[in-house]
């Protein structure tokens, strides 16, 4: 077994329960919700339309959208509470609708039979209708569990444990082992509660039926049995645990995944206990650390400057750097100190071929423009920054291509473009020996590494103290070498933390 | 003991009337057929009794006390009702389905089984034989008989049939008919079945009532529908099995 495998195979335990809690916990919330409201429907006709209308239409929201919608609306919260509303939401659906169906499909003659002996309609619903409608009823169940556990993997983006955190950290640090395990085991789990369900619904039906062999019994036995063992391990988590006193948390790509080990290691070495929420949205998180569901984590000065204050100019690094300072202290939000690495767009260029044109700068661009090929990723074209770019320098290329990042940085190196947007801390940079060309308009933002701590945990001096070594720690060439060892090297996570502090205590 | 005094019914706020002042008296152990084409509304005259429809106007009494003054539910667990679809829960054991109105009035459970017991013997269908299957498991002459033996259980005096037997085939019909009519006979049940079978009015019922479009034409014994039909209508139906038993004489004497 490799160490990879065996490193993810170490997770499971804890991502299987989240992912169990967080389906179960929807999924009993989703029947309780919708088999009411099934029934509902099914006796008001005015109630009807309108309902399956609104369920259908939630069903309808992309995915992620709920889950963003759902964060805004809990005033920012994550964890499992939003990712469990949006999966309860979701699941509604196919239970409310098989629940109108079943009913309406239990035949007008039984129905007549239970009203004329004297059924209160109440003991007709639950003696009669709903028992003949249960078939179809289940069977609905069972399709919002099977959609319940898929989905359930986009809650890591809301900060809610589940298989998801193998795959979301799997794409983004190009390893696949991780996307590949968590598939299965989100497969193999959406399979395992399916049948579960039949075997419970297979063993209500039999209940009636006086035969009682030994293998019904041994069935049954075993199903109890299942049932059980899958509650347990379900309600471990919600157990208290012991709390932590930290939450560190970090974006989506390599850079923040290292940042926030890199956070959490020195937390834990000064001897607190540490979460890590990893892979969350930009808003999502800004979010988080202004109403402190999170405590601590990088972000970037371009980012609060344009998406957070609106604001559209570039008056340079510097001031950038001060207005940013001053707009997290309006908001209720510490800036610890900045990483001492920017991560910001730069173009970039073969050196050699750099090299023969003679070019250092985006001045010395000017004169080739017109013949280049420029690649970027796939939003760097539709950003003010590109705009800014092409209206300082009075700029244009002959042609603008957009890649996948990992492939705009191979079509770079093999000469299909000329030039390209690249992340100035981006490994490749670094591997590929590529030349970042000086931008001396301003026309690119800076996007400066800042360290941002909740009000709550910057009042602990021990906090502080354990952090402040990172402060203008990181320059942007050990960032890029952090970032090769996984993106290039596809070494993990914790082998590029652990080379940051090893290059970190030299100094 | 079931008294009509003027009933009436209309769907449509009394512009048409799918009933109209309708009286007519069913004595204690009396067996009256309810006959007429379809739509003619007899089962909605029937369903009026146990409430199943509300009359819109005049008044219906079953043992003396105005059906409207008591509560549907109470009312129909009193009568009993033998449907024509036979009606019963697929997802219960003929037994369950034979007890539902004793449970419904909550018997002690020892009486209830017992008294299971009792109405699957009446019935022709042993206890511990048929008590655990399915209905499905039942023919469909056997299904009715659960019906009946479902109808009886809670010993009403009052029986309602809406069209009992129409489903079944005639040896069964046949049958089914004369074992239903000594139980009773036996039990002095008041009944009233509604049926558009002539042959089968004549032979259960006491007194037959004819209806068409809403309105009762004639009521009286068989006899007297018989020899005193009031209306051309009541002659035609009531000639009917006779017509048609001498068209069966002439066949046979042709050959």
């Amino acid at each position: 077994m490799s160490d990879n495998l065996r490193e993810q195979l170490l997770l499971l335990p804890a991502y299987f329960q989240g992912h169990l809690l967080l389906t179960l916990a929807a999924i009993t919330m989703g029947v309780l919700i919708s088999v009411p409201l099934g029934v509902w429907a099914e006796q008001s006709a005015r109630a009807k339309q309108p309902l399956l209308a609104t369920v259908s239409i939630i069903q309808t929201f992309p995915s992620l959208a709920i889950l963003a919608l759902v964060v805004a609306l809990l005033g920012g919260r994550i964890g499992f509470l939003p990712a469990f509303i949006a999966l309860t939401l979701y699941s509604m659906l196919p239970i409310v609708r098989n629940t109108v169906t079943g009913l309406e499909s239990v035949s007008s003659s039984v129905i007549e039979a239970a009203k004329g002996i004297g059924m209160s309609p109440r003991q007709i619903l639950r003696e009669v209708k709903l028992p003949l409608a249960m078939p179809v009823i289940v069977a609905g169940i069972r399709t919002a569990m099977v959609w319940t556990v898929g989905l359930a993997t986009l809650s890591t983006l809301v900060g809610a444990t589940s298989f998801g955190n193998y795959i979301f950290t799997g794409i983004q640090t190009r390893n696949l082992v991780a996307v590949t395990v968590g598939s299965l085991a989100s497969a193999g789990l959406a399979v395992g509660l399916d049948s579960l369900v039949a075997a419970i619904q297979w063993l209500l039906e039999k209940r009636n039926e006086a035969v009682d062999s030994s293998r019904l019994r041994r069935i049954r036995l075993s199903v109890y049995g299942v049932i059980a063992l899958v509650s347990a391990v379900a309600l471990y988590g919600l157990l208290p645990q012991p709390r932590a006193d930290f939450v560190v948390a970090g974006k989506v790509f390599t850079e923040q995944y290292i940042m926030a080990g890199l956070l959490a290691g020195e937390l834990e070495q000064a001897g607190f206990m540490v979460d890590q929420h990893l892979g969350l949205g930009s808003d999502v998180l800004y979010e988080a650390i202004s109403n402190g569901t999170v405590d601590l984590y990088v972000e970037y000065t371009g980012t609060i400057w344009a998406n957070y204050m609106n604001r559209e100019g570039n008056p340079g690094r510097e001031a950038i750097r001060n207005a940013v300072v001053d707009y997290l202290d309006q908001q209720g939000v510490v800036a610890v100190g900045f990483t001492g690495f920017q991560n910001r767009y730069a173009l970039a260029m073969r050196r050699d071929r750099a090299e023969e044109l003679g070019v250092i700068s985006i001045d010395d661009l000017l004169p080739y423009a017109d013949d280049l090929l420029a690649g970027a990723d796939l939003e760097f074209f539709g950003r003010p920054e590109w705009l800014r770019l092409r209206d300082l320098y009075n700029m244009d290329f002959a042609e603008k291509l957009t890649f996948d990042p990992s492939l705009m940085y191979t079509a770079l190196v093999e000469r299909q473009v000329d030039v390209i947007s690249a992340y100035t801390t981006d490994g490749r940079v670094a591997a590929f020996d590529l030349l970042l060309l000086d931008d001396p308009r301003n026309a690119l933002l800076a996007y400066d590494g800042i360290i941002l701590a909740s009000t709550k945990a910057a009042a602990q001096p021990a906090f502080m103290q354990a952090i402040e070594s990172i402060v203008d720690g990181i320059p942007d060439q050990l960032m890029r070498q952090a970032n090769r060892l996984v993106d290039v090297d596809g070494e993990s996570i914790n082998v590029a933390v652990e080379f940051l502090h090893a290059e970190m205590a030299k100094n | 003991m079931i008294e009509l005094n003027n009933v009436q019914k209309s769907y449509d706020g009394g512009t048409t009337l799918a009933v109209a002042n309708t009286s007519f008296v069913v004595e204690r152990g009396e067996f009256l057929g309810l006959i007429g084409a379809s739509g003619c509304g007899k089962t909605t005259t029937l369903k009026m009794i146990n409430r199943l429809e509300e009359p819109s106007g005049g008044e219906i009494r079953v043992n003396g006390r105005n059906v409207l003054d008591q509560d549907p539910e109470q009312l129909r667990r009193n009568i009993g009702y033998v449907f024509q679809g036979i009606g019963l829960f697929p997802h219960r054991s003929v037994a369950e389905n034979v007890v539902a109105v004793p449970r419904l009035l909550q018997w002690e459970p020892d009486k209830i089984r017992a008294r299971c017991e009792e109405c699957m013997d009446m019935v022709g269908l042993a206890f511990d034989e048929y008590g655990d299957r399915s209905p499905s498991q039942l023919s469909g002459g056997q299904q009715q008989r659960i019906g009946v033996a479902r109808a009886l259980a809670a010993k009403p005096e009052v029986v309602l049939m809406d069209e009992p037997f129409g489903a079944l085939d005639p040896i069964t019909r046949s049958e089914l008919q004369e074992e239903f009519k000594s139980i009773q006979r036996s039990m002095e049940l008041t009944v009233v079945m509604v049926t558009h079978d002539m042959t089968e009015a004549l032979l259960l019922a006491d007194r037959i009532a004819v209806m068409r479009e809403g309105v009762v034409l004639q009521i009286g014994t068989p006899r007297e529908l018989l020899n005193k039909p009031a209306h051309d209508y009541v002659r035609d139906i009531v000639a009917m099995p006779r017509k048609r038993a001498q068209r069966l004489e002439e066949l046979m004497h042709d050959e």
